[in-house]
């Protein structure tokens, strides 16, 4: 599909009121190289209409950087010898506390996988405490089955993300030799799992910089076409994380240039209206700002992705080096310069009946 | 006069309060519209801080209060949101929402149903987004709604009354007062579904994402105006008369 596409293709894509797969391959294929700005004005109309002039907020709270993976491309990498946390429920306490007071209201929850420190049980715990002081709480932890998750929506988590890295069957295998992560299956079908537990929220994604972008942007959107029909009450998001420096020093294996983040950003868009697109501080505050309005609908801002980093800054290993260090009132204002209003709650704890 | 539930209102345009750039531009546009109810979505605002940008924006003794369930997805989440509203000052007036695909937002007739029976019985005055379904519409007059609010086209594509034929029918039955909701674009929208003989309209993309906000609010406004007084004054046939002879075929007549 992507090396069959024309121009023609194209201009078809940006016009289909109801876009299917194969007009997202064409918005994809070398035959759109040169229509960027076509895809932005088209990307842009799609989301103002759809979203409005709003841009969503939320932040992450690292809880622990413990991890039996061996990911070659990751700071939390059960090789690397970086020095480990996991945060208790006082500890996280203080942490989310000093979120609320820098007004947000959308939290989400990381970890590494390790299940016999973090597990289900902890996640239950930590956001039965939370819970009250957040309008929503997602999770983007290691995947679980679905009775687990039915416990954690239960519980009070509205939300999961769960990246898939890549979705070369070739490639996966040597970038996770070990550790339940290897299981490219259990990873792959963990979002359909959330959805079928009721959640509202499940996001999917890749990491860009490992595979062909066109490619993996392909898989997710037949992933994205396929969780849609089948749990038609969930709504989803894509994120397109791009590898960045980290310990252990991993060169990204492919290079994804900003404009190619661009491009995905616009052909998802295009290709699904009402799909939540979410940036995070990966990305450097020029793109951020540049990109306002165009496609994305969800920010994170302020964030630290070193468990205990909001109270106690540089002390442990972050897992990735951010690109955007602005506060979030610095990101809101930002947001607001550029005619937006930064929705800091779009959503309410009442609507969950949680045990 | 419009009266919804015992209570009168000047202006048939209602609005609503999502997607605007900044709570200044809402209010100076609601200011303009003329509207005195305007609906906001509960999962977007927080009751009880004083320091919520929308509701220190919006003066409730100016507009009537109309707090929405989107984001509800079935009977039981929408019931318990507008109770904790109701107990948090939120009043007791409710545009019911059941919304459980959250693409295309549109509502769940068998969950609204359910709500609207529960909530009418504990005493709110729930106005139910629905399809253009008319016999949902009468078994929701029969529960105790205290309007029925058909959707004009799905929320948020502007496309128009594309559900006109089912609407009209809903007009034509009804026992309470049909205000069209979503999918009205244009002002011509609004007029066309007043000159149907809707009760009212209410409109929020529209306005809210028009280049020029305030001035699509007084246009939306002048609009509905226009339409009501050509419903009330009636409109002409449309279409040319047949020029045929007004007796022709009824030569029968009087032969007896």
């Amino acid at each position: 599909m992507l090396a069959a596409a024309t121009v023609a293709d194209v201009h078809r894509a940006l016009a289909a009121r109801r876009p299917a797969l194969t007009d997202l391959a064409a918005l994809l294929s070398p035959a759109a190289d040169g229509m960027l700005a076509e895809m932005a004005a088209r990307s842009a109309a799609i989301t103002r209409q759809r979203f409005g002039r709003v841009i969503q907020i939320y932040a992450p709270l690292y809880l622990s950087n413990y991890c039996v993976n061996k990911c070659v491309y990751c700071g939390f990498s059960a090789d690397n010898s970086v020095k480990r946390r996991i945060l208790t429920f006082a500890e996280a306490e203080v942490e989310a506390d000093i979120l609320v007071r820098r007004g947000i209201q959308h939290l989400l929850l990381v970890s590494g996988e390790a299940p016999a420190r973090l597990g289900v049980d902890y996640l239950v715990d930590l956001v039965v405490r939370l819970r009250n002081r957040f309008a929503s709480v997602t999770i983007e932890v290691q995947p679980l089955g679905e009775d687990e998750y039915r416990r954690l929506f239960a519980a009070g988590i509205t939300g999961v993300a769960v990246y898939q890295e890549t979705y070369d069957r070739d490639l996966y295998p040597r970038l996770h030799p070990s550790g339940p992560k290897a299981d490219m299956g259990n990873r792959l079908l963990a979002p359909a799992r959330a959805a079928a537990a009721g959640m509202r929220e499940v996001g999917i994604g890749a990491l860009f910089g490992l595979s062909d972008w066109r490619i993996e942007a392909m898989m997710i959107g037949a992933h994205l076409l396929f969780l849609r029909h089948q749990y038609w009450r969930t709504g989803f998001t894509v994120s397109f994380p791009r590898l960045r420096p980290a310990a252990g020093a991993f060169a990204p294996l492919v290079e994804v240039s900003e404009t190619d983040l661009a491009r995905l950003l616009f052909a998802f868009r295009i290709f699904d209206h009402d799909l939540g697109l979410v940036l995070s501080t990966r990305e450097d505050a020029a793109f951020r700002d540049g990109i306002m309005g165009l496609a994305p609908t969800r920010y994170s801002a302020g964030s630290c992705t070193a468990p205990g980093g909001y109270s106690h800054e540089h002390e442990a290993e972050e897992q990735f080096a951010i690109g955007d260090e602005r506060s979030v009132a610095e990101v809101c204002e930002v947001i607001r310069s550029h005619g937006f209003d930064p929705v800091k709650k779009d959503w309410d704890r009442c609507f969950q009946a949680v045990g | 006069m419009l009266t919804i539930a015992g209570r009168d209102f000047h202006s048939r345009l209602l609005t609503g309060t999502g997607k605007f750039s900044s709570s200044a531009v809402m209010i100076e546009a609601l200011e303009e519209s003329g509207s005195e109810i305007v609906t906001v979505a509960l999962r977007r605002v927080d009751l009880v801080d004083p320091g919520d940008d929308i509701m220190a924006a919006l003066d409730r003794e100016r507009y009537l209060f109309l707090p929405n369930t989107s984001g509800a997805r079935n009977s039981d989440e929408a019931v318990r949101l507008a109770r904790l509203s109701r107990a948090a000052g939120g009043g007791d007036w409710l545009k019911l929402e059941v919304t459980p695909d959250p693409r295309t937002l549109l509502p769940d007739p068998v969950e609204t149903l359910m709500a609207t029976e529960v909530l009418a019985a504990d005493g709110f005055h729930v106005l139910p987004y629905i399809n253009a379904d008319p016999v949902l519409a009468l078994r929701l007059q029969d529960v105790g709604a205290a309007a029925v609010m058909p959707l004009g086209a799905p929320i948020g594509t502007n496309l128009g009354l594309v559900n006109r034929y089912q609407i009209e029918i809903i007009i034509d039955q009804a026992r309470v007062p049909v205000v069209v909701d979503a999918g009205l674009g244009a002002p011509s929208h609004a007029a066309a579904a007043m000159e149907m003989g809707a009760d009212a309209v209410l409109v929020n993309t529209a306005i809210a994402m028009a280049p020029d906000p305030v001035v699509m609010a007084r246009s939306f406004s002048l609009a509905v105006k226009a339409g009501r007084d050509a419903f009330v004054s009636g409109l002409p046939e449309t279409g040319s008369p047949r020029a045929s002879s007004p007796d022709a075929g009824l030569g029968f007549l009087d032969k007896s």
